[in-house]
């Protein structure tokens, strides 16, 4: 583009940087008010005047969730549903979006039009009759009853793929057919070409569908409430944090700082994977 | 291309077909059927036989002065959050497109944030910020001379309850868009802007006739994705309002069903509840197709 090196135009770039600044800091507000709150001592915390800082950091309020019973426990519970629905909603997922993505065969657009109107289906109606699946089905297979973990992994699953093939098609398609055929000219099995080829290729793609799969499954606090019935040790996170909301006031420190802990390892991936995953949005929307 | 057998794109859904048919597809079969039974605790416990109730539970429903009310309230409250997300979101991409790395970096590092956040954390920590009793705003508030918020409760209020609701919504969701319509203004070919500011142009007709058509598919895309979010918002309500607000003040659909379903045991009203959101939210997602196909997009 030309560039104008008028005072107005330099003026207005200042007001924009200024505004855009002046944004961030309203957004990040309140993560670092949860961290700065997390930090502070109780008696800061349920003060007459909130500072925006601490003279005297404590990690009274994190000793104060961890020595609350099973919290380490309600960490792993959730860790381990989470990163189990990412590794099997990937794959799956990935050999869904092959299929739809290289091959041409009937039913193909009908399937499609399916991925995206399951999108749509509000989880949490399905909340009643998934109840009453898991019920029974825990009579027949012990692992995904109701109380059992596997009871938050597979519906999580379920709900996270749609929107992970949606997204990975455009990841797939974006491997040239050529190597395809270069592949099998090489006289390369079409598993060896799936797996040694074209999966490897896809991983940056994976790994941003994987976020929104592992965001869901580790936020989700309905599921883990209506299916973790009477079983208190396959609780998740989300319950873990309520404990600390009370009828004779609210521990509010104690809240800030379980809140940070279940926020950190989100942040984490999400910074480890935010340049992939801008690039894959701008995959997913263009295509 | 080699020839692949029929079936190869089948066994490569059929992970895929399984894990939906059974926990999708059966429980919306599902949900419907309970929709038109008579299905609560004594039903469920065996106690009592299961009837078929037709459109019974439905017309009960919508006889339910709640019911409608919750309706319209969802409705409502959904448009103004998408409206809010999106005027954000957009706002700030093109806010984005005008400041050099370091504020960028900034407000995108902000927006990923509270992206990442979890909606229950994310709940706690708007309340917290909001309370009466400990939050900064309310003292902020007081501080700038406005003494009406003095020990304010947001939650009390039905309206300024949800107006705490959707600020955390738009909070939480307003990155979606301004990342994706970001990226959809970087992805306009700068030889495009070029020629058309060389052709003398102003910055409103180029952003008119060249930038705004080519995001509108995006802009389509984010527009459906925000109306299917908020539409549905969930954990939000139920945190920040424990569970539908005084008297039910807040209730949104979703959170009714559920109330109705697991607080009191009316499993079929619940269901009908949600059956009802199914269609709603069908009725814009072919909406959304149709938009697609006449813009000659293939899927």
């Amino acid at each position: 583009m030309r560039r104008r090196h008028g005072a107005g135009r330099r003026y207005g770039r200042l007001a924009a940087e200024a505004a855009a600044l002046l944004t961030a800091a309203v957004v990040a507000f309140p993560l670092y008010w949860m961290v700065l709150s997390a930090l502070k001592p109780e008696g800061e915390v349920l003060g007459d005047r909130p500072r925006p800082w601490t003279s005297a950091p404590s990690l009274d309020a994190f000793r104060r969730v961890f020595g609350q019973q099973d919290f380490a426990r309600y960490f792993l519970n959730s860790l381990l549903v989470a990163g189990t629905v990412v590794v099997v909603s990937a794959v799956v997922a990935f050999l869904a979006a092959t299929a739809v993505t290289r091959f041409r065969f009937r039913f193909r657009t009908t399937l499609l039009v399916m991925f995206l109107v399951a999108q749509m289906v509000p989880v949490e109606a399905l909340t009643i009759p998934l109840f009453f699946l898991l019920r029974d089905a825990g009579a027949y297979v012990p692992g995904i009853g109701l109380n059992t973990l596997g009871s938050l992994i597979l519906p999580h699953i379920a709900f996270s793929l749609p929107f992970a093939v949606w997204m990975l098609r455009g990841f797939v398609r974006a491997v040239p057919e050529t190597l395809e055929e270069a592949a099998y000219l090489d006289g390369a099995t079409r598993a060896r070409f799936l797996w040694r080829i074209l999966f490897p290729l896809v991983f940056p793609g994976l790994v941003a569908t994987s976020v929104f799969s592992f965001i869901s499954t580790w936020n989700d606090f309905l599921f883990a409430k209506s299916f973790i019935v009477s079983a208190t040790e396959n609780s998740t996170l989300p319950m873990a944090l309520l404990v600390f909301f009370k009828d004779e006031g609210n521990d509010w420190g104690g809240i800030m700082a379980a809140s940070t802990v279940m926020t950190v390892p989100v942040l984490v991936f999400f910074v480890l994977v935010q340049r992939r995953l801008v690039s894959g949005l701008g995959g997913a929307v263009k295509d | 291309m080699r020839t692949h057998s029929r079936w190869t794109p089948w066994i490569y859904l059929a992970p895929a077909l399984v894990l939906l048919g059974g926990l999708l597809l059966y429980p919306v079969y599902q949900l419907g059927l309970i929709s038109f039974l008579e299905y609560t605790q004594a039903q469920v416990s065996g106690g009592r036989p299961t009837s078929f109730q037709g459109f019974g539970n439905y017309a009960a429903l919508f006889r339910d002065g709640q019911f409608r009310e919750v309706l319209l309230t969802t409705v409502l409250f959904a448009a103004a959050c998408v409206l809010a997300t999106l005027a954000t979101g957009c706002a700030l991409a093109v806010l984005l497109t005008r400041v050099r790395a370091l504020p960028r970096l900034a407000l995108m590092t902000a927006a990923l944030g509270a992206w990442a956040t979890p909606a229950v954390t994310g709940s706690t920590v708007w309340l917290f910020l909001f309370d009466p009793d400990f939050g900064p705003v309310d003292k902020l508030l007081t501080r700038l001379g406005m003494s009406g918020f003095d020990g304010y409760s947001w939650t009390y209020d039905r309206y300024s309850a949800f107006a705490l609701v959707l600020l955390e919504v738009v909070w939480c969701s307003f990155p979606f868009v301004m990342v994706t319509v970001y990226a959809g203004i970087r992805a306009v070919p700068a030889e495009v802007l070029e020629a058309a500011a060389l052709d003398g142009a102003s910055q409103w007709r180029i952003w008119r006739a060249v930038t705004a058509p080519m995001l509108r598919p995006i802009l389509v895309v984010v527009t459906l994705q925000s109306v299917i979010w908020d539409f549905k918002v969930f954990t939000q309500i139920y945190v920040m309002t424990n569970g539908g607000g005084i008297a039910g003040q807040n209730l949104t659909l979703n959170v009714y069903a559920y109330q109705k379903a697991f607080a009191s045991s009316q499993y079929s009203l619940g269901s009908a509840i949600g059956v009802v959101m199914l269609l709603i939210l069908l009725a814009v997602t072919l909406a959304y197709l149709r938009l697609l196909r006449s813009q000659g997009e293939e899927i």
